[in-house]
């Protein structure tokens, strides 16, 4: 039997071809009567708004910004030190470039095996995806007095760069020990921060101590919270229990409390001679808060893997630790990677709540510059604080887009 | 196998518990040692420090400025949890509008505050705005109905006159006669077919009934204007600054979010469904009451929900600009040589217990939401 596909007599619904700019804005600012409306109020708002920010942005005096930047950035690192967070930027761009050349080494390679063509990612692709990064450099180059900071801003760019194409052109047997050269990498920022005579965490602020505390945070957290992951899905009910017992007491309350907790209530808790210091009780309380969220996120991941990849596993008789090693957590931690970017972004949002404990990051910093004699009662904080929100606005933004990208692109949700 | 497992399970719970002894054993210790109490019997000693906002005297025992945190912290979620459902839900729509303007406005605005710290928006809205309105002695005055300073904000309120008790009656009695009308159209729809109008007619009988109540009564509710007295402010809806600059930066920051959750369940609504609902010739306004929204509900309420135990806990903030909530009290008592331990363990519980009745809801929720679907 044969069925007839329906055939249509109606004209197929007219697609109005682009009739250029006047059509444009009559059929998407002023479509009917309320649409017209608030086109024309929301536009009077936006130039008013922008005025205003022009005006303002124009009219403004940022020498409470120049004044203070070495604050800002590094909080009170002595100025004769200064060369060592330069190396440790420099460690960073050169482990950032080298991470990201491997990776689109192992992205061409895969492709040419699978017998596909590769699309290299274009110099234009990058700006679209990094412009606020570049905005945001800019913008605090343009408050240095020296010419020193540009020309080594530049040099950590250009090693960046070139690590970025060392990492595409190394053979593949180096590139195998990519992770390896990471954590070097990371352990010689540290040393050259701290180590031979330097500063240790607890004398860091500004944005230095914002992203200390949110990659050692997530870092040293990362660990604990799989394990409270896997706990709360064990098979044992008192592993279980205590798993989610801590996890959601921990969700339960507020960051700030934790912190509390953790400047006021754990020299109660621990031996009288045991004294951390501040910075690193924050970074206790951190990583204790932290390990909850993750093991949420883990615990996504996990629940992502099919049950027929462990029944699989289990068929082939592969014990269950090597069926969780080799094949649970390997597909679970790729489908977590967005997630733990968004934890990530939520983290480097939350290190500003240290500012309440008295410890001087970023926003700490540009909070009490308005104290400073030659700048109190002049009512800077708009200045201040909008500097603040920028740095912490390119970081957060540029994140959460790249973790959209890495969520696309790992397919992560299609399956 | 079982043998292992039960030692395992034997082994970790010891574990934990030694853990939790050796805490135990060390916070008493150290606490006897710095002299502290290690009950709570430190309650009822005088509060010691002065409660801004508040007529509680720093002679007052500290159980009661406690339960004026508390309060205090309702306050904020009371107040903020419908606001920023409004905002986040008008946000989240306006990002899908036809409205070139309109949806690109939306998008700036969730992408600018989604992406800064809560506590620097508060310090934004505390010291570049709030604090930059006139002083108390040249209160901005909009004719009585609205007075902003620095220190306070306060609008025209209600208060009830003597008959509102009986007024209160009449409106309860109103309720349930609107109740029987909507159960009568309800049934009647069901009987003929006619469309029921439940909702304007329960409407229009409740309001019926209350306005004559209102007329009859002499009018049982009045208007509060607010007065500036000198150094103070009375009647009116009344807050204090710092009050206003907390509500007013979490609502914004929160409701960035919750358009996020709006926008991306009006978008996971399967495209047939519109189209069906356009295939049988539904207008635009009903497509979206009868169709997108209600799927789009049950998929956006859950993370909602998970929103407004956010902002719940982000109330703590506050702490950052000296509104009297609960961590803030907790921090200035801590300060004042109340011993630390009790006072944390008190405020986590007090945050707890908001969060477990949060938590209760969303399983409500959810149970519902399932036998709905398939």
């Amino acid at each position: 039997m044969t069925v007839e596909a329906p055939v249509f007599e109606e004209t197929p619904p007219q697609v109005e071809p682009a009739r250029g700019a006047m059509d444009w804005v009559r059929k998407n600012l002023f479509n009917n009567w309320y649409n017209s409306l608030l086109t024309v109020a929301l536009a009077a708002f936006v130039i008013w708004a922008v005025v205003a920010l022009l005006q303002g942005l124009l009219s403004a005096d940022y020498e409470i910004i120049r004044a203070n930047l070495r604050l800002f950035m590094v909080g009170g690192f002595p100025a004769d030190q200064l060369w060592r967070p330069w190396a440790a930027t420099y460690c960073w761009a050169v482990m950032f470039g080298f991470v990201g050349g491997s990776l689109a080494a192992a992205a061409r390679d895969r492709a040419t095996e699978a017998g596909l063509p590769y699309v290299r990612t274009t110099f234009r692709q990058i700006l679209t995806r990094y412009w606020p990064i570049l905005v945001l450099i800019v913008v605090i180059l343009s408050f240095t007095t020296t010419i020193t900071p540009t020309l080594l801003t530049v040099g950590a760019l250009a090693a960046g760069l070139g690590s970025y194409y060392l990492g595409r052109i190394l053979p593949r047997a180096v590139r195998r020990w990519t992770w390896l050269i990471v954590i070097l990498l990371i352990a010689a920022s540290y040393v050259a921060l701290a180590g031979f005579g330097g500063v240790g965490w607890q004398g860091w602020g500004g944005l230095q101590l914002n992203l200390f505390l949110a990659f050692a945070g997530l870092l040293v957290a990362f660990p604990f919270g799989l394990l409270l992951a896997m706990g709360r899905r064990s098979s044992l009910p008192v592993i279980r229990t205590i798993s989610v017992g801590y996890i959601e007491l921990v969700r339960g309350v507020p960051l700030i409390t934790v912190l509390i907790a953790g400047a006021f209530a754990v020299g109660f808790l621990v031996p009288r001679d045991v004294r951390p210091g501040v910075v690193t009780r924050m970074l206790i309380a951190i990583i204790a808060f932290e390990a909850a969220y993750i093991a949420e996120v883990v615990r996504g991941g996990l629940q992502a893997v099919p049950l027929g990849q462990v029944e699989a596993a289990q068929a082939v008789g592969l014990a269950p630790w090597k069926t969780m090693r080799l094949i649970v957590l390997p597909q679970a931690l790729r489908a977590t990677i967005p997630a733990m970017v968004g934890q990530f972004i939520s983290l480097f949002k939350d290190t500003t709540l240290v500012a309440v404990l008295g410890i001087t990051e970023l926003l700490d910093a540009t909070f009490i510059v308005n104290s400073q004699t030659a700048y109190l009662g002049k009512g800077l904080f708009v200045i201040t604080l909008s500097f603040a929100a920028l740095v912490f606005w390119v970081g957060c933004y540029t994140m959460s887009r790249e973790s959209r990208r890495l969520e696309r692109k790992l397919g992560v949700g299609e399956r | 196998m079982r043998v292992l497992r039960a030692v395992i399970q034997v082994l970790a719970g010891a574990a934990v518990l030694v853990i939790l002894y050796v805490l135990w054993f060390n916070l008493t210790n150290n606490l006897r040692a710095a002299g502290l109490p290690t009950g709570f019997d430190f309650l009822t000693q005088p509060l010691g420090v002065d409660i801004p906002g508040s007529d509680i005297s720093p002679s007052a025992p500290i159980w009661r400025g406690l339960l004026n945190a508390v309060k205090n912290t309702l306050a904020l979620v009371v107040v903020g949890i419908p606001l920023l459902t409004l905002i986040g839900v008008l946000v989240g729509v306006a990002r899908l509008s036809t409205n070139w303007l309109v949806a690109k406005a939306a998008g700036l605005y969730v992408e600018i505050l989604r992406n800064i710290p809560p506590l620097l928006i508060i310090f934004f809205v505390f010291n570049a705005v709030v604090l930059r309105f006139p002083v108390l002695q040249e209160s901005l005055n909009i004719s009585d109905l609205v007075i902003v300073n620095n220190r306070y904000l306060a609008m025209v309120g209600l208060t009830a006159q003597p008959n509102f008790g009986p007024f209160l009656a009449i409106m309860t009695v109103a309720m349930i006669v609107a109740a029987g009308v909507w159960w009568w159209r309800t049934r009647r729809s069901e009987q003929t077919g006619e469309h029921h109008h439940r909702f304007l007619w329960a409407l229009g009988v409740f309001s019926a009934i209350s306005l004559i109540g209102f007329v009859a009564l002499g009018g049982p509710i009045g208007l509060s204007r607010p007065i500036l007295d000198g150094r103070a402010l009375e009647g009116g809806y009344t807050g204090l600054a710092a009050y206003w600059a907390v509500l007013a930066a979490l609502v914004l920051y929160t409701a960035s979010h919750v358009a996020e959750i709006v926008r991306g369940s009006i978008l996971a609504v399967p495209r047939g469904q519109s189209e069906a609902a356009n295939a049988i010739a539904l207008s635009s306004f009903q497509r979206l009451r009868y169709v997108v929204l209600p799927q789009a509900m049950r998929i956006a309420i859950p993370p909602i929900i998970s929103q407004y135990l956010n902002f719940t806990k982000n109330t703590s903030l506050a702490i950052a600009i000296g509104y009297a909530e609960m961590t803030r009290i907790t921090f200035q008592l801590i300060g004042n040589g109340q011993p630390a331990p009790q006072m944390i363990f008190l405020l986590m519980g007090g945050y707890l217990i908001f969060s477990l009745i949060i938590s209760l809801v969303v399983n409500v929720v959810n149970r519902r939401m399932q036998l709905v679907t398939r």
